[in-house]
């Protein structure tokens, strides 16, 4: 019976000893590509699906004819939960591309993406080529984990028919002017309801998120000291009581009841496609929606106005976009840093990607490809990502609690749920330095 | 050829009760699958999560450890966790009261039905055979307010329906709702209960002069108090549990079904559809604070344990004074 205990008691401390065990963090050396005559098998992870992987394939294609010897297994559906388990696992994929910019920091703080400025050192690539913002939502307190692969950029989408017959010329350039149009455009049933929104200002509504806003009204996510700034910086005072002004016009419940009845987000029935909001905040890859499922709308795109105070922003927007690293524990680090390299400074094999899925190729030479310039609803958010006011939010360790914390906190003062806005601003502030805390 | 009778100790001897050398050894086989089975799926998965509660863990690297933050945090700094509780336990309270009146009152009715029982029967189990993804999507477009049928119907009759899924104080009463629908499995428990009682005792109460309330009242509802005690259970783990029902109504109201999970819309609206389970998968998969995740289970660990106990202790004793009765 004793040497059944110790024989448990072993057990149990092998056990606990593997649950205390982590993964080890990685060296940060760089690996040499394959020889040309060394042939080397990649894997390729990603959340593409359907047609969109045939995309990828294609471009994977190119690089293959650039590498002979290295052959690429691409996997679609994979997001960045089964990413962080292969990785976990110690199984993980050589090239991981992930569709959200929202957990950079955690990739780059807890190495599960390596760092890639020691190849970029080695192979003297020149990041000047990607805009700044960009190259913002791919790094992490100076650890660049990551490198864009595509991105995507938020303007103003406005119905011409609808503009016309309201007598408005030009689309708006502040957020005073939307405001307006806005009014000028809505179409009320004869109960009172709402029949045509002139632009829905609910705050996590499509894309009205206040990370995307807040580009437009530059605001500050952190302060100098590296805290929240959503206590301290004025614009946000400013751009939620224009949000709460916005929906007292409609009335908060009216709004709820019309956007209830509109159709979800990326299907046929979406609202601006339909003809039931007259001017939307969304991005780039709308006009391939409305290619596809709405080809007779007329319609056209224009930057998203900016605060009144802030007129020289006008031109900018908000962008973030698709991302590609190489996992801690790649087999063959070296092969996939030629990968990484090709994805997302080739600018053919960008521009046959950003032609196919609709999105804007990351590099600055990449953006002057005459097919996506010859398109005037597509030039526009090529232009927003060429302007130097193109900004993201910051990348944080806890993934995007912050930006959960923000919106919750902006929603519930729009929908009247709190009474001073500058107390509750500053609360929100101290909530989200305390998440950050938990996690750092 | 005759069997050799065992042979029988001699009496006031108990020498053959005496274990013998090695005796666990036997048993013990044929208890190992379950043991290895609670040791590696329940006992060390527990004993691992209360160790990463006390640690800081972000899935990757080495956990740090932190002693009591997580708890603290979980209690004095995380307003989302305390709103996700509230949820939790209006959910747990309200499902388990209407769910139990429901199921007992269709059940009932099942009970009384001679023609065509095995058509309604199969209607009412129907809904509980919809996956939970695609029964919640059914139940936010019936219940859209700006074109489901059900406001339709209700603007019929005069009566203007609420916002549903898209107000926070309708929210929850929608997610009960849906959960009444799809209580298909407890309403047969609950009718099979109802079959077994003996024809006899509603005959005898009959003699006596008992009503079709009162014969429900002290024959059917005591004869079935096993299988409500275990609705009861089953529909506070249920909603304890409560979570991919949330979530997708959440990213459907909001109107972004295609991210169901998104951190973005989660507890939508204004988090009335956070639950505990929900938050705590956000913490530890979505920001990576596994550690404090793990503290959150612990906690939902413990109540549910306090729940159970209690409940069981209650059965017990309520069982016990049947007896002596």
């Amino acid at each position: 019976m004793r040497r059944i205990g110790v024989a448990t008691a072993c057990l149990a401390l092998a056990l606990a000893a593997g649950a205390c065990g982590g993964v080890e963090t990685g060296s940060s050396g760089t690996a040499q590509a394959p020889a040309a005559n060394e042939k080397v098998s990649l894997s390729v992870w990603s959340k593409f699906s359907g047609r969109e992987l045939g995309l990828l394939q294609k471009a994977l294609d190119g690089f293959h004819g650039k590498h002979p010897n290295i052959t690429v297994d691409n996997r679609g559906g994979q997001d960045d939960d089964k990413v962080a388990q292969a990785i976990r696992g110690g199984n993980p994929p050589d090239v991981a591309i992930s569709f959200s910019t929202d957990n950079i920091g955690q990739f780059c703080s807890s190495g599960a993406w390596q760092d890639l400025k020691p190849y970029i050192t080695r192979d003297k690539l020149d990041l000047n080529q990607i805009p700044a913002a960009t190259r913002t939502y791919t790094e992490f307190k100076g650890t660049r984990c990551a490198m864009p692969l595509l991105a995507d950029v938020y303007g103003l989408y406005y119905n011409k028919a609808m503009f016309a017959k309201a007598g408005i010329t030009a689309p708006p350039k502040t957020m005073s002017e939307l405001f307006e149009y806005a009014k000028k455009l809505t179409v009320f049933n004869p109960d009172g309801s709402i029949k045509v929104a002139g632009f829905v200002p609910t705050i996590g509504f499509y894309s009205n998120h206040v990370q995307m806003w807040a580009a437009n009204w530059g605001v500050q996510w952190k302060g100098q000291d590296g805290k929240s700034a959503l206590g301290t910086d004025p614009q946000w005072q400013a751009m939620l009581e224009w949000a709460k002004k916005f929906t007292d016009f409609y009335g908060k419940d009216k709004l709820a009841k019309f956007t209830a009845g509109l159709g979800q987000e990326y299907s046929p029935d979406q609202a601006f496609e339909k003809g039931q909001i007259a001017m939307a905040m969304d991005g780039e890859y709308r006009t391939a929606f409305i290619t596809a499922e709405a080809p007779d709308l007329d319609y056209a795109t224009a930057p998203f106005p900016v605060a009144d105070n802030k007129p020289d922003l006008y031109g900018g927007g908000y962008t973030t976009g698709t991302i590609i690293g190489i996992p801690k524990g790649a087999k063959n680090a070296g092969a996939a840093w030629e990968l990484v390299k090709y994805m997302s400074t080739d600018t053919g094999a960008l521009q046959g990607l950003a032609q196919g899925l609709k999105n804007v190729p990351s590099t600055v030479p990449s953006l002057q490809d005459p097919t996506l310039q010859q398109d005037e609803h597509f030039k526009t958010f090529l232009d927003i990502f060429a302007n130097p006011n193109l900004s993201t939010n910051p990348a944080s360790s806890n993934g995007g609690a912050y930006l959960k914390t923000a919106e919750d906190f902006a929603t519930s003062y729009q929908s009247g749920g709190v009474p001073d806005l500058k107390a509750g601003l500053a609360k929100t502030a101290a909530q989200i330095d305390a998440d950050a805390q938990l996690g750092g | 050829m005759s069997a050799k009778p065992n042979a029988v100790p001699a009496a006031g001897s108990l020498s053959w009760i005496r274990p013998r050398p090695g005796h666990w050894i036997r048993p013990l086989a044929f208890m190992a699958p379950a043991l290895v089975g609670f040791a590696v799926f329940f006992a060390y998965p527990l004993g691992a999560l209360l160790y990463y509660s006390f640690t800081r863990y972000d899935l990757l690297n080495t956990p740090v450890w932190v002693g009591l933050r997580n708890y603290a945090f979980l209690l004095t700094q995380d307003p989302l966790a305390r709103k996700a509780a509230y949820n939790t336990v209006w959910l747990v309270v309200v499902i388990t009261v209407l769910r139990l009146i429901f199921a007992t009152g269709v059940a009932a009715v099942l009970a009384r039905i001679r023609n065509g029982a095995g058509l309604f029967r199969t209607l009412i189990y129907l809904p509980a055979l919809a996956p939970p993804v695609a029964a919640t999507l059914v139940f936010t477009f019936l219940f859209n307010p700006g074109t489901g049928p059900v406001n339709t119907v209700l603007g019929w009759v005069g009566v203007k329906g609420p916002l549903w899924f898209s107000d926070p104080a309708w929210a929850k009463p929608a997610l009960t709702l849906l959960t009444l629908w799809v209580s298909g499995e407890l309403i047969i428990i609950l009718l099979a209960g109802m079959l077994d009682v003996p024809a006899e005792l509603y005959e005898a109460a009959g003699l006596d002069g008992a009503g079709s309330i009162r014969r429900f009242w002290h024959i059917t509802l005591p004869s079935i108090a096993p299988v409500l005690f275990f609705g009861v259970i089953n529909s506070i783990i249920l909603g304890l549990q409560y979570f991919t029902q949330a979530v997708v109504a959440a990213s459907v109201a909001s109107g972004s079904a295609d991210i169901a999970g998104s951190q973005r819309v989660i507890g939508y609206p204004d988090n009335s559809t956070l639950t505990f389970p929900v938050w705590l998968y956000q913490q530890g998969f979505h920001y990576y604070n596994m550690g404090y995740a793990s503290a959150m289970s612990i906690a939902l660990f413990v109540v549910s344990t306090v729940f159970t106990v209690f409940f069981v202790y209650r059965l017990r004793r309520g069982s016990h004074g049947e007896e002596a009765a």
